[in-house]
């Protein structure tokens, strides 16, 4: 098998970390322009979650390669990718009094510049796990393993995943996740309890279209500097909340389709959230055969279509949940299932194609080396 | 008895393709790394719990944290799929050799 391995990083470089069905792929921004692609790392492997940690002076990248046969695992590289931690050496599981089985990992989330050894990942079947030590070792977050609801949670297409974890940064404060399908759920106290925050976002799929659970929630985005307003994608509808999630209103203003995967924020504006609308969960491709990332600048009053070096037909394209990332300062990145990674270095206005070519691609992080 | 591993686990245990393991009493690893004794000393089901002290990643990568076996991993106890012998009851003698492979599945 060909592969790239050599990837050498100067400091400053932009990295992209690019998770597909079959291994991890590293990019990073020539200084003259263009891209360096390497990889696949995991070859054969789902990779639906990397993550890229700065804190503390590190440069690890981490990375969730899933095998069909062997089950999945976690594992850091500091150089780059050039080694990675053996398949043994960070070990998640369920407690076996919990009749649970670890099926996928479907985000690692560093903690905030405040908790630097601090690391959570959202799992399947759905649950939080938390390390304290930097990733040494890990736990599962109790409060949502033994949540009275879990019960009656329902996986959506892709399995009962637990697919983003936001905060206030705070230790010991307050938190959000989103289980697919079984809504929003916020702890106020660190994650020792959780109580479902879907009060008005709507579950097209059931009888009851506004549950107090059951919603399935595709992402959720919040800028650091004003964390409790919350941006939220899901599968039909388009919402905001101004109060850590106890409200949500309607901001589908503009967009061809409410339906969608991904969604991301700018990093220096609290108005300003992107996301890529896909036709509807019939037809998930994007709008019109038109490959088009949508952008507010006033926080969902109103959205705009990002097209220029884009294509605009025959684009029968999908972008999923964790495959769109922004980068200060203006920087935004996004792959499709069809295996094709955009960048953009102004907002949005204009896209760059990285790579083409790739497996379908289910993850896209960024970072500064 | 002889567990033989494909090329994907043979990290796990010490680069080696093979782990070798007691049956009976006083089973477990014999490569020096601690042989935990498994409830059940005669069955694949025994052996590959036995690997949990001895060789706990490889074990991860066989089974499931409830014990059963992953869904894409066919296990042969001297020629013979054990899904057809009684899956992890299947009786293993001490010359017996197991073969661990990945099923055919996948896209």
């Amino acid at each position: 098998m060909k592969t790239s391995a050599r990837f050498e990083v100067s400091g400053g470089n932009t990295v992209l970390l690019l998770g597909t069905t079959k291994g991890a792929f590293l990019a990073r921004a020539r200084d003259g322009g263009g891209w360096e692609v390497a990889g696949p790392h995991f070859p054969g492997e789902e990779v639906y979650a990397m993550a890229y940690d700065d804190r503390a002076g590190r440069s690890r990248l981490w990375a969730a390669p899933g095998s069909p046969f062997w089950g999945t695992t976690l594992r850091f590289s500091d150089d780059f990718g050039a080694t990675w931690s053996g398949k043994d050496e960070r070990r998640i599981g369920f407690p076996e009094d919990s009749e649970l089985s670890l099926k996928r990992i479907w985000q690692i989330r560093p903690g905030s510049e405040a908790e630097p050894d601090v690391i959570r990942l959202g799992v399947e079947p759905a649950c939080l796990f938390e390390s304290r030590d930097a990733g040494d070792s890990w736990q599962p977050v109790e409060g949502l393993l033994n949540h009275p609801h879990r019960e009656r949670w329902q996986p959506g297409a892709g399995g009962l995943c637990l697919h983003t974890i936001v905060g206030d940064g705070e230790p010991g404060g307050r938190m959000m996740i989103a289980i697919s399908a079984a809504g929003a759920y916020r702890s106020d106290d660190g994650g020792a309890t959780w109580e479902a925050r879907n009060h008005g976002v709507r579950a097209e799929f059931l009888p009851d279209k506004h549950p107090e659970f059951g919603q399935c929630v595709h992402k959720i985005a919040h800028h650091p500097t004003n964390p409790g307003r919350l941006f939220l994608q899901n599968h039909w509808g388009l919402y905001r909340s101004e109060d850590w999630g106890d409200t949500w209103v309607d901001i589908a203003n503009g967009v061809p389709s409410d339906f969608g995967f991904a969604m991301a924020m700018h990093p220096g504006d609290p108005d300003t959230v992107y996301v890529v609308p896909i036709e509807s969960d019939g037809f998930r491709c994007t709008p019109d055969a038109k490959l088009r990332v949508y952008r507010t600048r006033d926080g969902g009053t109103s959205w705009h279509p990002l097209t220029e070096g884009l294509p605009q037909e025959n684009a029968y394209e999908t972008v999923l949940r964790d495959a769109l990332a922004t980068l200060a300062p203006g920087q935004v990145f996004f792959g499709t299932r069809s295996g094709k990674v955009y960048a953009s270095r102004d907002d949005g206005d204009s896209w760059e194609l990285v790579r083409d070519g790739l497996p379908p691609v289910v993850c896209v992080k960024a970072g500064v080396a | 008895m002889r567990i033989v591993l494909p090329e994907a686990l043979r990290e796990l245990a010490g680069g080696r393709p093979v782990v070798e393991m007691r049956v009976g009493a006083g089973a477990g690893a014999t490569d020096g790394a601690p042989g935990p004794v498994a409830d059940d000393r005669h069955s694949v089901g025994g052996v590959l719990g036995a690997l949990r002290a001895s060789h706990p990643g490889l074990h991860d990568r066989l089974m499931t944290e409830q014990g059963v076996l992953r869904p894409h991993v066919n296990i042969f106890v001297d020629g013979e799929n054990i899904r057809f012998t009684g899956g992890l009851r299947t009786r293993v003698g001490a010359g017996s050799e197991i073969f661990v492979l990945p099923a055919i599945s996948g896209g």
